[in-house]
């Protein structure tokens, strides 16, 4: 898993059924700092997180397993949203 | 697997109820020589390791949810072992630059 902010969302009207009603984020994911790290993505939510809010995702086909039995079709998943983390020196 | 080190611990309330009761810490992946290669990532423990630590990480979806012992868990990367130690046999071919 990796941390990440959400920095927005995507609108998607016509898109697999397995996706139907599923919550779609743009994350960037960051390092221990704050900061920017590699690429944004696209996850699919499975906790409720919004905008703003920094969360940790899966990345790979465990980003479906908590729709299961509903096989999303997804490699990128928010599953935590991240209170605090602490990286002691 | 990789070799990686721990580098803290990450504190979240509000997660998938698989997670619940486990351990995430911050790793950061490291090469032969100790040097980090690529962004920190999130693993969860199942030896539990502590900060600091030099210990052996599987980024691959079904080894990590083995390795909590819950089928079906969203993760992706989890902390198998603690590192005693790494030797490179020097016969192979392959020096390594220890500071």
């Amino acid at each position: 898993m990796q941390l990440a902010r959400v920095i927005g969302d995507v609108v998607v009207t016509r898109k697999d059924e397995n996706l139907a009603s599923r919550t779609l984020l743009i994350l960037q994911p960051i390092g221990v700092d704050g900061t920017a790290v590699g690429r944004t993505l696209v996850a699919v939510d499975a906790v409720g997180a919004g905008v703003g809010e920094t969360v940790f995702f899966v990345r790979g086909r465990e980003a479906s397993f908590p729709f299961l039995p509903v096989e999303v079709p997804a490699d990128a998943g928010v599953v935590g949203i991240v209170d605090y983390w602490d990286t002691p020196s | 697997m990789t070799l990686a080190r721990v580098v803290g611990t990450v504190v979240a309330t509000q997660k998938h109820p698989k997670f619940e009761g486990a351990k995430l810490l911050l790793v950061q992946p490291v090469t032969l020589e100790g040097e980090p290669r690529g962004p920190v990532l999130l693993a969860v423990d199942s030896v539990g390791a502590g900060v600091h630590e030099h210990v052996l990480l599987v980024i691959e979806g079904r080894a990590a949810a083995e390795a909590v012992g819950r089928k079906g868990t969203p993760v992706d990367a989890a902390i198998v072992g603690i590192v005693d130690s790494v030797d490179v046999d020097e016969r192979t071919g392959t020096t390594l630059n220890r500071a």
